[in-house]
């Protein structure tokens, strides 16, 4: 393990958080916060004095030895790390009490899971609102693409830096756009700017502009913490439906918005994990619409409820406009298959990923075809290129972890003594990054009556889901801190 | 700029190393998945899988708005192929292509008029060319030439006897009685840019600029021993002793071509009737022997695996034959190894491919005139001599160089300045001005594409 380039990683990522926490910091000057003044403040000192520490012990030559591991293990450090001192304005403000209610909250804001343990959030001060929907904004593309975009190329051995934007990026097989990594970072986040700040003017029309840029911020990052106890219920339909537009367009694979402004819109529309997200999508929606729709009823609200409902789960935002807990069994057992199945890969979206189920399906298929004949050759296609075994065997061994962490957590929540479908659907939302699920953490429940137990059961859910479950793991293997 | 690589192997690794670190946008198309994969976690590059001759690939690769496409594939008619087609994407695309067949070698011009190709590189006739310098001016381990011909940066290696053994590095100008500087050297495996306290000790590897006029001089002065050759073996008939044996043969030297192959050695004999072809097998001694090791001026070894290169090196060494040159396919990574040993002169052919097609590149961005007009690396690509123009640009012009000493990073060193066509080799007041052309020397570690880039 190089720890020196960690060291050197985890104090840069620090200066990034402290830069990027600037703005709540203002904010709570024009709101006249003093209590949230004086926290963040006092946040910025610590971020301070620990990354120039950091910075100063990691000084020097830096060994080239850059690889996967310290590329697995700076993902996983620098994320946890970011969420600790991003609970600082929380906790040291008085606003959530208990350290690891603040943690869990802050975590699940870089995360962009959107579970909060707050009862109601219309109390908390406004710029500790605004930093808890930032963190969904910093955390939907990545700190670390961030990172990448601002950090000058390096010289020899720069190719390092991919195995960063490997473990940050979502996605069974990321690779650039561009040649160099630091300009792939900067049109990824120059798209993620531009599609929010529109956003932002959309929403402004019909909702106060401080709303308008905290639900930005949550619908961008596919996050999901709202500015009003009554979630998105309490806007206009107009809010909702733009909503629903950018929670759909925020779960698209990034790469198909780049391959729009390089004018190749035929190889998007043939994009066979846009067209299967786009038709879970549609077809969902319809369904449940038909299901929830009351004898009598307003078709648009209907379709408004489902379709904002399934692009809120499915983007894995987790906004609610209608407590869905309430709705027939099989409306919400589709909630839950997309919770699972969560956005595209490339995209700000967790779960795992609509190209994840498309290739393990092919993948099946192609096993089956080979028992019953044995010898026949059959590949695995995604978009008319076969697919390596290298990406295949790296799929099963995700799904295997994802099962395996699945299990483990459920199992460990079941200590709570809550019943069985709160306890899945907990497990599930934060696995997956979405946020609500049903029964006691429904989209009017909260976590915070968990256990302290479960609640670092559920961080952990939260960053193994986020960072696509190896960086986490990395941390846990004895092999990545041998040597050296 | 954009720069599409097609192939890569040796030199095609080799070149993504040196251009990435000059900042490029690089993409590579080869066929093995695994070695684009290895490449592209190792450099910021864009890796993409399949056949470079191919419009699709082509264009996936962007060479509609790519600057440049260096074709590097195993296969001579691919590489062509593969350039052809891109100009059918993109006519302005710059093309350079290896081409290594011998057949070929004499069409080359026409080659290049027809496909319309910048440039042709033949990393074994390159090395053949080098090889033959080496063995037309013996006595010096490597040369590179400076300001059309006009500056030397000479490699030779200090014997116990040299009268500059044990001597400080201020203490020269009295010995040799004219300007030369000692820019690097290499002991063991470590490379310095030595200063005035510095001492040399024999065995050390010297690279000294010196004006080429005065080398002969220099070179009795340090007693290095000049041997003219007359008859040299050449271990392997690879396809560099086909191009070496052609070289020497024009120059009346005799040449002995030995490999165990004796397919071979039978074309070799034909192509080759001057030269006397003989098959036996290399790994043995006496085989050697049989053909007057011991006696003959020069040896070089030439195979195509390095091992067996350095072990037949050494022999000929312990054998004192006066000059021996060792080929090497994989020098920087086996660099410490290689110093440490005595093997002569080592040519590495990929690293001249890549000099001469980085020095391209280099001149291709040059419309500033502010990057190297030359660039040659030496000591196994541990330091790297650069030759810039002064632009307007150029920092502190008119200063003498002593006053520069704080302002120049560490580890970069101006050796000599090339004013109204006369060189001077620098010292404390020597400065340098608009329209002269300076040489830079710097170790690996510097990245330094403009003059300016020297300043800290």
């Amino acid at each position: 393990m190089n720890f020196k380039s960690l060291g050197h990683f985890t104090a840069l990522i620090l200066f990034i958080e402290a830069l990027l926490m600037l703005p709540a910091l203002i904010l709570s000057f024009v709101f006249g916060e003093t209590r949230a003044t004086a926290a963040y403040l006092e946040t910025l000192l610590i971020i301070l004095v620990l990354g120039g520490v950091l910075w100063l012990l990691s000084r020097g030559e830096k060994a080239d030895d850059f690889y996967e591991k310290e590329g697995l293990a700076c993902a996983g450090i620098s994320w946890i790390v970011l969420g600790l001192t991003g609970a600082l304005p929380f906790f040291l403000s008085g606003e959530i009490p208990a350290f690891i209610d603040a943690f869990f909250e802050t975590v699940s804001g870089f995360t962009t899971t959107g579970a909060s343990i707050l009862s109601e959030v219309e109390s908390l001060d406004k710029s500790l609102l605004y930093w808890r929907s930032f963190t969904h904004w910093i955390g939907g593309m990545g700190v670390l693409v961030f990172l990448l975009a601002l950090v000058p190329r390096g010289s020899r051995g720069s190719g390092f830096t991919l195995h960063i934007l490997r473990a940050e990026s979502p996605g069974p097989d990321v690779g650039k756009l561009v040649p160099q990594i630091g300009r792939t970072a900067r049109i990824l986040y120059l798209i993620y700017i531009v599609l929010t700040a529109i956003d932002v003017i959309l929403l402004a029309f019909d909702m106060p502009l401080f709303d308008a840029f905290c639900i930005a911020f949550g619908t961008a990052g596919t996050g999901g913490f709202a500015v009003t106890n009554a979630g998105l219920g309490g806007y206009s339909g107009y809010v909702q439906w733009v909503t629903t537009l950018f929670m759909f367009l925020f779960g698209v694979n990034f790469s198909c918005y780049y391959l729009l402004l390089k004018k190749r819109p035929l190889s998007v529309l043939k994009d066979e994990e846009l067209r299967f997200y786009f038709l879970t999508f549609l077809v969902s929606g319809l369904i449940i619409a038909l299901w929830i729709h009351p004898a009598g009823g307003n078709a648009e609200e209907t379709l408004r409820a489902s379709f904002f409902q399934v692009a809120s789960i499915m983007s894995t935002t987790g906004f609610a406009t209608a407590d869905f807990n309430l709705w027939p069994t099989l409306a919400k057992g589709i909630l839950v298959f997309l919770t699972i199945l969560g956005a595209s890969a490339g995209s700000t979206g967790g779960g795992m990923k609509c190209i994840r189920l498309q290739l393990l399906f092919k993948d099946l298929r192609s096993n089956l075809k080979r028992m019953i004949r044995p010898g026949r050759i059959s590949l695995v296609r995604s978009n008319g290129k076969a697919v390596s075994e290298g990406v295949l065997s790296n799929l099963r061994t995700y799904l295997a972890a994802y099962v395996l962490i699945a299990l483990v957590s459920f199992l460990l929540l079941t200590l709570d003594g809550k019943d069985l479908t709160t306890t899945i659907t907990a497990m599930l939302a934060c696995f997956n990054n979405v946020g609500p699920g049903l029964s006691e953490v429904g989209p009017t429940g909260n976590f915070g009556s968990f256990s302290i137990l479960s609640k670092l059961v559920l961080i952990f859910d939260m960053l193994a889901g986020r960072l696509e479950i190896f960086p986490i793991i990395a941390l846990l293997s004895g092999t990545t801190w041998r040597h050296k | 700029m954009k720069i599409i690589i097609a192939g890569i192997g040796k030199v095609g690794a080799s070149l993504t190393a040196e251009l990435v670190a000059d900042g490029h946008d690089i993409t590579l198309i080869d066929t093995q998945a695994d070695v684009l994969e290895r490449l592209c976690t190792q450099y910021d590059v864009l890796g993409l899988e399949g056949n470079c001759a191919t419009m699709q690939i082509l264009k996936d690769a962007g060479a509609a708005e790519a600057d440049l496409l260096i074709a590097v594939t195993d296969a001579d008619e691919i590489n062509l192929l593969c350039c052809v087609t891109a100009h059918q994407i993109n006519p302005r695309i710059h093309t350079i292509v290896r081409i290594r067949n011998s057949e070929y070698t004499t069409q080359i011009m026409e080659m290049r008029d027809v496909f319309g190709l910048s440039l042709i590189v033949n990393p074994e006739r390159s090395a053949a060319w080098e090889i033959e310098r080496l063995l037309r001016y013996p006595g010096f381990l490597t040369r590179e030439s400076f300001a059309k011909g006009q500056v030397e940066l000479v490699e030779f290696r200090l014997e116990a006897q040299s009268p500059l053994a044990g001597i400080k590095l201020k203490e020269l100008p009295s010995i040799f009685k004219t300007r030369v500087l000692i820019c690097a050297v290499l002991r063991g495996s470590g490379i310095t840019l030595p200063g005035g306290e510095f001492e040399l000790k024999a065995g050390d590897r010297i690279y000294m600029t010196a004006p080429a006029r005065e080398l002969s001089g220099i070179l009795r002065r340090l007693g290095v021993i000049t041997h003219k050759v007359k008859r040299v073996i050449l271990g392997g008939g690879s396809r560099i002793s086909f191009y070496l044996a052609q070289m020497l043969e024009r120059d009346g030297i005799q040449v002995q071509i030995i490999d165990s192959d004796r397919e071979r050695c039978e074309e070799l004999a034909r192509q080759l009737p001057q030269a006397s072809v003989s098959c036996g097998d290399i790994t043995d001694p006496s085989a050697l022997e049989r053909e007057g090791l011991s006696t003959a001026d020069a040896f070089v070894a030439l195979t195509g695996l390095d091992e067996l290169n350095i072990v037949m090196s050494l022999y000929a060494i312990s054998q004192k034959v006066p000059i021996v040159i060792t080929k090497q396919g994989h020098i920087e990574e086996l660099r410490d190894i290689i110093s440490g040993l005595s093997l002569g002169s080592v040519i590495s052919p990929k690293q001249l491919c890549s000099d001469i097609v980085v020095r391209y590149v280099r001149s291709m961005r040059d419309t500033s005139g502010e990057t190297a007009l030359t660039v040659q690396t030496v000591a196994g690509g541990q330091v790297q001599a650069c030759e810039f123009m002064i632009g307007p640009g150029a920092l502190y012009k008119d200063t003498p160089l002593i006053e520069l000493n704080s302002k120049i990073k560490p580890g970069v060193l101006i050796p000599a300045i090339f004013h109204d066509g006369t060189v001077t080799i620098a010292g404390g007041s020597s400065r340098y001005q608009e329209g002269d052309t300076v040489i830079v020397i710097f170790t690996e570690a510097k990245n330094i594409q403009r003059f300016n880039d020297i300043f800290a």
